[in-house]
């Protein structure tokens, strides 16, 4: 399958937007502000994370109609989400032609057991993770970009900081181990052993490794970039900030010059208001997004 | 030994560092105008033609690039050949104008549109939203099609491919612009 014409189609994107930002937009309006600013794509949604926390219901698929809007106003790649499991959501994205489906946790899940079989899709996937075995069974269902979880909507990096760490940290414990002890790894991550025994001769996943959940500064983006992650997914953090064009722009100079610490400096000055965080130890167990998945 | 420098702004330019160093020649990642005296050749990678130019445009490089276009090679593949080009279209937008040809951005369509070909007889080449070359210069020359569309183009010093040689192991589209160095 990670040899197969379609796979490599599938991963050869997600190796164009590394170094870049994907950011979340909810109209035509803030796609051309997205592009302008550098984005490398944009993910189409009805409403950012953090408005779908504050006002809660059951959050699906956008509007086809917002979706195609921006999809005709921009140039560069258009993302969409569809719910956990919901693989007739996902049907329908493909049909529309959105260039990637991020099937996300921070739409309300359709099916509390089974993700998408994403390999039977022309259409490629990315889909979040909170730690190595979430990261390779999502690879094992098709999945040709992982991005970690973070909490989406919270403004708050910490949750993000530790899936990468994480994902990170049992990466690097793998290539250390023995064959006979990789069997043993697989069985307790709940992951194919063919992906085990791949990440522990190549210490990286064989898919690019993306960063999302809780990104709201330039500083955030090169945090976990500097941690290893390829490239940044910015949710509410753009548009729910007091001058969402300077932040784009920022952002978008922070992942490109995220080990140097001076043009950091220039991308961090001038800037308004963050978006609002939250902490999210003090948020009730029910109302994280990052358990969704399975 | 040579060194290719790789504009690191965005996109695959790891896997281009990668192709360069495996088929014989230094490679550095570019992000800053002074690293250009210190190398013999550069690569645009592929990735956001769009990106690139907002990053070229904001740290002054773009003037940098083209001036060292003057006197040195330059390999653009997929977005790195948009930015190439003379004239851009499907939108319009501006380009460093280093080699006579006009290029259409998204000329197959969106993702599900981007496919595996076989051309020039067995060179594979992976086209991701890739952009069609619309029209060839004079001085240009076209060393090989997709499609009855070149998709291999070079004009002097440059070159530009609209596919990714640097995803696959065939070191051949390399080796030639190493040539030029």
């Amino acid at each position: 399958m990670y040899l197969s014409e379609d796979f490599r189609l599938k991963v050869g994107l997600a190796e164009m937007l590394k170094g870049g930002v994907i950011m979340d937009v909810t109209n035509v309006e803030q796609a051309k502000i997205a592009e302008q600013a550098g984005a490398a794509a944009v993910m189409a949604l009805e409403r950012v994370p953090a408005d779908i926390r504050k006002e809660g219901g059951v959050a699906r698929m956008a509007s086809i109609r917002v979706i195609r809007e921006i999809m005709n106003a921009v140039s560069i790649p258009v993302m969409a989400k569809a719910r956990i499991g919901h693989f007739m959501e996902a049907r329908v994205l493909e049909a529309l032609g959105v260039d990637y489906i991020d099937e996300s946790e921070v739409l309300t899940p359709a099916d509390e057991e089974h993700h998408i079989d994403k390999k039977s899709f022309k259409v490629p996937f990315v889909c979040g993770a909170r730690n190595l075995g979430e990261a390779l069974r999502r690879i094992a269902e098709g999945a040709a970009m992982i991005r970690t979880k973070g909490e989406a909507g919270s403004g708050n990096i910490v949750e993000a900081v530790r899936h990468i760490r994480t994902i990170v940290k049992e990466m690097k414990r793998l290539t250390v181990l023995g064959k006979e002890e990789l069997v043993h790894e697989a069985k307790n991550l709940g992951a194919p052993l063919e992906l085990v025994e791949w990440v522990a001769a190549n210490g990286k996943l064989p898919v690019p490794n993306f960063s999302a959940g809780g990104i709201a500064t330039p500083a955030d983006a090169a945090l976990v970039m500097q941690l290893g992650a390829e490239a940044v997914f910015v949710g509410s953090g753009i548009f729910k900030s007091e001058d969402p064009e300077a932040r784009a722009r920022a952002v978008v100079k922070a992942a490109t010059y995220y080990k140097d610490p001076a043009k950091l400096l220039e991308a961090s000055e001038e800037l308004g208001e963050a978006m609002r965080g939250l902490d999210v130890a003090k948020l009730p167990e029910g109302e994280l997004l990052q358990t969704r998945g399975w | 030994m040579k060194t290719v420098g790789v504009l690191a702004l965005q996109g695959d330019f790891e896997a281009h560092r990668k192709a360069v160093e495996r088929a014989g020649a230094r490679a550095v990642e570019v992000r800053a105008k002074d690293q250009l005296e210190t190398i013999d050749g550069l690569i645009l990678p592929g990735g956001e033609s769009t990106t690139m130019l907002k990053l070229l445009e904001a740290e002054g490089l773009a003037a940098a690039v083209r001036e060292f276009g003057l006197k040195k090679p330059i390999y653009g593949t997929c977005a790195g050949a948009i930015l190439l080009a003379r004239e851009v279209t499907n939108p319009p937008q501006p380009s460093l104008d280093l080699i006579d040809i006009t290029v259409e951005r998204n000329g197959y369509g969106r993702q599900i549109d981007s496919r595996i070909a076989k051309i020039d007889g067995d060179l594979e080449a992976v086209f991701i939203r890739a952009p069609i070359i619309r029209r060839v210069g004079a001085q240009a020359r076209v060393l090989a099609s997709y499609g009855g569309d070149p998709v291999w183009v070079e004009q002097g010093r440059h070159m530009v491919t609209t596919f990714h040689p640097e995803l696959t192991g065939d070191l051949r589209v390399h080796r030639r612009f190493l040539e030029k160095l």
